[in-house]
């Protein structure tokens, strides 16, 4: 297993970005909304960044309120890994 | 001064509409969606917020499938257009507004899209069987009007889309007339298109309406442009809402329809329409013992929203709307209200009504002065 640092969550739409930051504020995880990083390639302009910690729960999480994520990708350092789009 | 023109423009608006169209200018002012720094952010999440609230109003799960547009006539073309293709048959009825009626005349002409248009009864309301015998024949989209803009008749809305379930085919409703005046469910009406106007009864400013588009439902857009997604890409987005969202959009409407939306939730439609009801109730029956006025519209309150149209008879409507304006200080319209198909059902056409359209805003003292005028002016000329 490798050591998750950090995650970043990018989305296809503003939309999805902007619901999935309210639902899990609500949920009480600490999130970041941020421009996405250069290294990754998404279709709209800003992601959220969490605790890689978390992963499971908020992939869980946004899959029951039905937001639409594009992919997830794992930031080591300051080298972003991507792993699967979705 | 007595405004009774609520079915052109609702007004007042509820304070925190204006509040929060001034929050926006003053503190936010950033193109939503466009850039990730704080204040675009902000712009976004107010967007986020309103959409989610109209969700709410209507009883939508997916929020994304509410498009916002300029207004209710930009919405109501965005159904129709994006939907509608060369020989492809459309059942309206005769109340429609020439929001409906004018794109779907153009689609006639240009697209050799059929038409089969339903005349409603004298009093405006529609016979379910001849919409049932229509629909025996192959139809793509039926299209109503939840409420007439020129009676106030109530469509059952309901009834419809069990009808069009049955005989298959697509519900839109223009609903720019009773958004916010009465309860709408999308899923229990069956409806798959719906066309709101941000201005009227949600008490949000002009500017700002929409268009919800269920799931399974492709359209075409009307416009493509920048949607601040997918930037690298020379082609519309397929995503919702962007794919229908080029340009920027009116943010600061978009602001006060949620203060004027949430404003609703607070209230409740169900305490609205009781208050509105009222309202025209005692209107109409104040109305009724006024020798020589003729009402026209449903009998019942009850089928209608607060809309009354009359005319003096034997006189112009054009003149009485004058006189109660500038003698009586009473805002009202007169003329054919953009339905002359409507005016042609009811017998009004060509010279039209004088309307009253009364909002959660008024007060009964109002409709009794109301009616006073009416009757001064019965004796001014009559």
């Amino acid at each position: 297993m490798k050591e998750k640092k950090g995650c970043i969550i990018t989305f296809p739409t503003v939309h999805q970005a902007l619901r999935a930051e309210k639902i899990l504020t609500q949920y009480k995880f600490m999130v970041t909304v941020l421009p996405v990083p250069r290294e990754i390639s998404s279709d709209c302009g800003i992601a959220i960044k969490f605790s890689g910690e978390d992963e499971t729960r908020i992939k869980t999480i946004l899959d029951d309120s039905n937001v639409k994520i594009e992919g997830i990708h794992y930031l080591k350092g300051k080298k972003v890994e991507e792993e699967g789009q979705n | 001064m007595i405004y009774f023109d609520n079915a052109a423009s609702s007004w007042p608006k509820p304070p925190e509409v204006i509040s929060a169209m001034n929050d926006f200018m003053e503190r936010v002012g950033a193109n939503p969606g466009r850039s990730g720094h704080q204040a675009s952010l902000k712009a976004g999440r107010i967007v986020l917020k309103t959409r989610e609230a109209v969700a709410e109003l209507f009883n939508i799960k997916d929020p994304s499938r509410v498009i916002f547009t300029l207004n209710g006539t930009y919405g109501l073309n965005l159904g129709i257009k994006g939907l509608l293709k060369a020989g492809d048959h459309v059942v309206l009825t005769s109340m429609e507004h020439n929001s409906v009626m004018r794109p779907l005349r153009y689609l006639e002409k240009m697209k050799k899209v059929k038409l089969t248009i339903i005349y409603c009864q004298r009093d405006g309301q529609l016979n379910l069987e001849d919409l049932r015998k229509t629909l025996e024949g192959k139809v793509t989209l039926v299209i109503a009007t939840h409420a007439s803009n020129v009676t106030g008749g109530i469509m059952p809305l309901k009834e419809i889309g069990k009808l069009v379930k049955i005989e298959g085919g697509l519900f839109m409703v223009d609903a720019c007339q009773s958004a916010g005046s009465l309860p709408l469910d999308l899923d229990e009406m069956g409806i798959d298109l719906l066309a709101f106007t941000g201005h009227k009864g949600m008490l949000g400013p002009q500017g700002v309406g929409g268009l919800y588009i269920r799931e399974g439902i492709e359209l075409e857009p009307l416009v493509q442009g920048g949607t601040g997604s997918n930037s690298g890409e020379e082609l519309q987005p397929e995503f919702f809402p962007d794919r229908y969202e080029s340009g920027t959009l009116n943010t600061v409407g978009v602001a006060g329809l949620g203060a004027g939306v949430e404003f609703l939730l607070r209230i409740r439609i169900e305490e609205i329409r009781k208050k509105e009801e009222a309202l025209i109730r005692t209107l109409i029956e104040g109305m009724k013992e006024i020798e020589g006025i003729e009402i026209y519209g449903p009998e019942d309150p009850e089928n209608r929203i607060a809309i009354c149209s009359f005319n003096f008879k034997g006189r112009d409507p054009a003149e009485v709307g004058y006189l109660l304006d500038r003698e009586f200080g009473i805002m009202c319209r007169v003329g054919l209200h953009c339905a002359p198909a409507a005016h042609r059902t009811i017998g009004t056409y060509p010279q039209g009504t004088v309307r009253f359209s009364l909002g959660y805003f008024n007060r009964e003292e109002e409709v009794y002065t109301a009616l006073n005028a009416l009757r001064k002016v019965k004796e001014m000329t009559g």
